[in-house]
């Protein structure tokens, strides 16, 4: 029985052998794995290093984990949008000048504004009136969009500071804050503003957007509501929805400060005080003392005659009781 | 030292109207239910928004702004009955003071309720004292307005403090926590010297105070027409033309307390003839003085002309508003001043016809100081439906106008039904000075 007993030594050690051999490039495989993925993870995170430039001029470059994401919360965007509404943009001073010998009537500007602001048809931030000053003098159209006026009676009598003016010129109005007194709209002497009697239009829809006072939208009902010169607009550095949608050349907009008006129509560019001083410009009712940001070019040598159609309307405010 | 039994026959002729008897809850039960109707429309108000109203973007202050200066006005009676013609020597009109006071205090409480009734967003009332503008009139009004109340307030109570502790004493049949309540608030009154010398400067001192606060309330409310430009309220002499308007419907009001009060109560003898007869006369003398405001806020525009002047004057005279003008000046101005020259027109009853004409011509008065004015401003109205043109209010709106009429009546029937509405320790002291 020694070769029975033999055998299974020789068999042993061949089997240590070959499980040596095993554990051995077990081993390998494994560590070689782990190091793999070691090396693998450590590239994934290398790489996601990213550059910034400081204010101080400086090229640095941080890992993308060590930042986190700036997430604002509603409240806090609102916040920022009512900041910078009241603020307003410094070293401006916006004016609009409006062409009467050049309006038709078109009303795309009346369109283009209720548009944007979600309007009713019935509620006018700008309004194309039809104007008859005295029986003998001839009839005209007369855009009338808000004066922001530097001495606003809206702004003055209002109880809450929802209105108010700010450094470049824009009167505005703050729905998160107007308790719908309507005060202002019985000291504006241009009829310039409305009210939201009902829930306003599109609410539904606009109820998710954050307020921002430089569009006014989403309104609120039981607001005030008025021509904001398109705040958002001007912002971007464009021209107000109504002077950009007008199709005769009516609408001039620009700064005071630099003393350059630019036509939402042919998009020229002209001295402001020139344009006014060439054209006879002037402002509507400035005896009740309210400097209106508003001119007024005079109905002189008019293109397109006044229509018939809307004479009555016209005469209607002369004398009507 | 007067009679027991004299004495006696005062404090219960005028103590006998402080109980709960039939009259009085079918009277409450029809108010409290006229009341939750009114509630209901204002309901429909706050869900669907003031679209309800007839109010549009050209006419934005309506019947509610003319109810809410009809309720100040009336509120400064008060002032003119217990201070003015107390303070002048007019001792007739001592019994009355309570009743002015409990007219005024009413009125003026529930005017803050008639504006926040108008707001778009009641919800946003605080805003006005978060962020509430020192230079806006809404803020002085505000101001004003709660000064008044509070011390109307003092002005009824304090008077108040011996009747009630002779509510206390005397009045039998009225729950225990009642008697203790009058006896609290009789602040351990005995008919000391001291305490009627401290009674009757505090008395004279809120008279003296309660004059230039009841002249502001009305002058400040003038003012939130007069600080705007429109023709019709762009006038120098708002604060006036609205404060002596106000001692017309004031005492209008009070006149027919004083009619129901005798008759329920059976007071004929507290209330006299004679009363009736110097308001009557007091009535000529205030509509007199209004008539003589009328005349300037007319007749100076009228001479000129000027542009909107005439418009609206033309409006008032002859146009939209012509029949409601002159059916105001008439029957409610000037008749009642000719009809009240007679002294057969000075008793009781045919006074309690004048009066409500006199009262219902001064609602009517306010509503056309608000109306025309916002239905001709400066620029012309086009381009919106006709009702933003001509404004007509809607049932829900003289709902929403008349709750607080309702409110005041129940105000007014409570404490009529809790203190003795004449007071009952001057009426003791008068009797006293006559011996």
């Amino acid at each position: 029985m020694s070769e029975k007993e033999e055998m299974p030594k020789k068999k042993t050690r061949r089997e240590f052998l070959q499980q040596l051999g095993i554990v051995g490039v077990g081993t390998v495989l494994g560590s070689s794995a782990i190091l793999a993925g070691i090396n693998y993870d450590k590239k994934k995170t290398e790489s996601q290093r990213i550059r910034v430039l400081t204010a101080e001029n400086e090229l640095l470059e941080i890992e993308k984990s060590d930042t986190t994401a700036v997430v604002k919360t509603k409240y806090e965007n609102l916040t920022y949008l009512q900041q910078q509404g009241r603020e307003g943009m410094v070293g401006k001073r916006f004016v609009m000048v409006i062409d009467l010998s050049k309006c038709q009537n078109a009303r795309k500007c009346m369109a283009a504004c209720q548009n944007a602001h979600h309007l009713r048809p019935e509620q006018h931030h700008i309004n194309v009136l039809k104007m008859e000053e005295t029986e003998t003098t001839p009839p005209f159209y007369m855009p009338k969009p808000c004066q922001h006026c530097d001495n606003p009676p809206c702004v003055a009598v209002c109880p809450v500071d929802a209105t108010f003016k700010r450094q470049d010129g824009i009167v505005l109005i703050d729905n998160e804050r107007c308790i719908g007194c309507r005060f202002c709209i019985a000291a504006c002497p241009y009829s310039a503003r409305v009210f939201n009697w009902a829930e306003p239009l599109h609410a539904q829809e606009d109820e998710d957007k954050t307020y921002n006072v430089e569009l006014n939208v989403p309104q609120k009902k039981g607001t005030i509501s008025k021509c904001l010169f398109s705040a958002d607009q001007v912002r971007l550095g464009k021209l107000p929805y109504c002077v950009s949608a007008c199709p005769n050349g009516v609408y001039y907009f620009g700064d005071e400060n630099e003393d350059s008006v630019t036509n939402g129509t042919t998009k020229e560019t002209v001295r402001f005080k020139k344009l006014l001083a060439d054209n006879g410009g002037y402002t509507l009712m400035p005896e009740l003392g309210t400097k209106p940001r508003v001119y007024y070019l005079p109905p002189k040598g008019k293109e397109y005659p006044f229509q018939e159609k809307d004479k009555a309307e016209a005469e209607e405010h002369l004398s009507h009781s | 030292m007067l009679e027991q039994s004299k004495v006696d026959k005062i404090t219960s002729d005028l103590l006998r109207s402080i109980r709960l008897n039939k009259s009085f809850m079918i009277w409450m039960g029809f108010l409290g239910v006229s009341l939750f109707v009114c509630l209901g429309a204002y309901v429909k108000q706050l869900t669907d928004g003031l679209v309800v109203t007839g109010l549009g973007d050209y006419v934005s202050w309506g019947m509610y702004i003319s109810n809410f200066v009809f309720f100040v006005a009336t509120s400064l009676v008060g002032m003119l009955i217990s201070a003015v013609l107390g303070l002048s020597g007019q001792k007739w009109a001592a019994p009355l003071a309570r009743i002015a006071e409990i007219i005024a205090l009413a009125f003026a409480a529930v005017a803050g309720l008639v504006i926040i009734l108008d707001m778009g967003r009641p919800d946003r009332l605080l805003n006005v004292f978060l962020h509430g503008r020192v230079q806006s009139p809404i803020v002085w009004d505000l101001t004003v307005v709660t000064g008044y109340v509070l011390i109307s307030a003092l002005f009824l109570y304090i008077p108040l403090i011996p009747d009630f502790k002779i509510c206390s004493e005397k009045i039998d049949k009225i729950p225990a926590f009642q008697r203790n309540i009058y006896k609290i608030l009789s602040l351990n009154w005995n008919g000391t010297l001291e305490q009627e010398k401290i009674l009757k400067q505090s008395t004279r001192m809120l008279s003296i105070l309660i004059i230039p606060v009841a002249l502001a309330i009305h002058t400040v409310t003038s003012w939130l027409f007069a600080s705007t430009l429109r023709a019709g309220w762009d006038s120098t002499i708002m604060g006036p033309y609205f404060v002596t308007g106000a001692f017309v419907s004031g005492s209008a009001a009070v006149i027919i307390a004083m009619y129901f009060y005798q008759k329920n109560y059976k007071l004929e003898d507290y209330i006299t003839d004679l009363h009736f007869d110097k308001m009557g006369k007091l009535l000529v003398l205030v509509s007199l003085i209004y008539l003589y405001f009328n005349l300037n806020e007319y007749m100076v525009p009228g001479y000129k002309m000027k542009k909107f002047d005439a418009i609206h004057l033309n409006n008032m005279f002859s146009g939209g508003h012509a029949v409601m003008f002159w059916l105001v000046q008439i029957l409610g101005l000037l008749l009642p001043i000719i009809l009240l020259l007679f002294k057969k027109m000075r008793k009781p009853l045919p006074m309690l016809f004048i009066a409500i004409a006199v009262i219902i011509g001064a609602w009517f008065k306010r509503y056309i100081i608000v109306v025309p004015t916002m239905e001709h401003p400066f620029l012309p109205i086009q381009n919106v439906p006709l009702n933003f043109k001509v404004y007509t209010p809607t049932a829900i709106e003289i709902l929403v106008s008349i709750a607080p009429l309702i409110l005041v009546l129940i105000i007014i029937t409570i404490l009529s039904k809790v203190i003795p509405i004449i007071p009952v320790h001057e009426a003791i002291e008068q009797l006293e000075e006559k011996q």
